[in-house]
């Protein structure tokens, strides 16, 4: 078990933290994730990929700490938010190229930000996407599309308007 | 020439997932055709910027709790002591309520660190939880008093979280005593008046510092953790379990940032 799941965590907090844009509340996702793998280890399909299974069990758990903060209404603060969950490159220029990139992901709406996470940054294969998110491959592919299309298309329509519309509501004490 | 190109096959190409064959097709292809190129070389450039952005993320250590080979043992830990709350609880059930003498010689069993903390916060809970009259002893009003009543009895400072963005009121609080001396209980409310409590106390030898566990007494749940030697346990009725959980982490967050 240790040999399959200790090499994703680093993975598992990377998609958390993109998806959910704070870094203890990600953190906390991946701890409840590899509780439940340590406890059902012994259910999973032996045929099934130990990757594809945890990354599974991960998303589902984000999927409902998201509707639970959208139910809610608690939203990330301010000293969580973005500056602090994204860890940057050095250099001054990239900076900003990342940020931008990073602010035009959240732009996507969840389903299609998913897809393009676990395609593009995690190498999931489209099959193994699909069996995660529990879709048809050609839904996987849509999503894919659009949020290619949907991320050009902010990234062209600059940073400037970026910085000011985020989709993420922040609490004020 | 096979198949037609399709867009399924482009977006493959970007993410270089295409059989070589095919992969070569899908080149001629784009040659063919620069508008539909450059388009999606830009994609292959957006992946690009997406992976680097994000990739220190997986290059930070792990933390603490989340090593998998300390989270397995202490679960070993919890788990055996969970076997053997339940055996004691059948072997109560027959030998009857009046024969617990028979318990006496398993008080060396009794819970340690933030799992007694826990078992201490339930019962404190299910006290003043439902109380009516004074669930507080001083109340949010005179809130610098209470810190100073419960400093000086753990010895230890504090600080009070302030979850009113989780829709609890702060409402005061008390000293009580516990199995390990004396512990903080803040008490919060929400507008329809359900409460929520946390319970406070030093810890002596055992989980200094622990992960956030769930943990259930009765009709009580509740999350527990320590911190640099100090224990934290929040605790709330069974309606409270499914959002709890994030609130005990705010908790957290909040106590860790003023210390």
């Amino acid at each position: 078990m240790m040999a399959h799941v200790e090499p994703l965590i680093p993975s598992l907090r990377r998609y958390a933290r993109s998806l959910l844009r704070d870094q203890s509340a990600a953190d906390d996702l991946v701890q409840d994730c590899l509780e439940r793998v340590i406890s059902r280890w012994h259910q999973r399909r032996i045929d099934g990929d130990a990757r594809t299974w945890v990354f599974t069990i991960l998303h589902n758990l984000a999927m409902n700490r998201l509707k639970q903060k959208a139910r809610r209404g608690v939203h990330v603060t301010v000293d969580d938010a973005d500056q602090a969950a994204f860890a940057t490159a050095p250099a001054q220029e990239d900076r900003l190229h990342h940020r931008a990139v990073v602010d035009a992901l959240s732009q996507l709406p969840e389903d299609q930000r998913s897809v393009l996470l676990l395609v593009s940054v995690e190498e999931l294969s489209y099959v193994e996407t699909a069996s995660v998110l529990d879709i048809p491959i050609g839904t996987v592919m849509s999503r894919l599309s659009r949020a290619r299309h949907r991320l050009a298309q902010v990234l062209e329509e600059g940073p400037g308007r970026l910085a000011k519309t985020g989709t993420v509501l922040r609490r004020v004490k | 020439m096979s198949r037609p190109i399709s867009e399924d096959d482009l977006h493959a190409f970007v993410d270089g997932a295409l059989a070589d064959d095919r992969r070569k097709e899908v080149e001629a292809y784009l040659e063919r055709n620069p508008e539909i190129a450059e388009r999606y070389a830009r994609f292959g450039a957006q992946r690009d910027a997406l992976r680097e952005a994000l990739a220190p993320i997986a290059a930070e250590p792990v933390p603490l709790n989340l090593n998998l080979g300390h989270m397995v043992a202490s679960r070993r830990r919890s788990s055996r002591s969970g076997w053997q709350v339940a055996a004691v609880a059948c072997l109560f059930l027959l030998v009857g309520g009046g024969s617990g003498w028979m318990l006496r010689g398993m008080e060396s069993d009794h819970p340690i660190g933030i799992n007694a903390l826990a078992q201490e916060a339930s019962y404190a809970y299910a006290v003043f939880g439902p109380d009516g009259g004074r669930p507080v002893e001083i109340a949010a009003a005179d809130s610098d008093a209470l810190v100073r009543w419960v400093e000086k009895r753990l010895l230890r400072p504090i600080s009070l979280p302030d979850l009113s963005g989780a829709g609890y009121r702060f409402m005061g609080g008390r000293v009580v005593a516990t199995q390990n001396g004396p512990a903080g209980l803040l008490m919060y409310d929400d507008a329809k008046g359900a409460r929520i409590a946390i319970m406070m106390q030093p810890m002596m030898r055992h989980d200094q510092n622990a992960p956030m566990a769930e943990h259930r007494e009765g009709d009580v749940v509740g999350y527990a953790w320590a911190d640099n030697g100090m224990g934290y346990s929040l605790v709330g009725g069974l309606d409270t379990a499914d959002f709890l959980h994030p609130i005990a982490n705010e908790a957290r967050r909040q106590i860790q940032a003023k210390t």
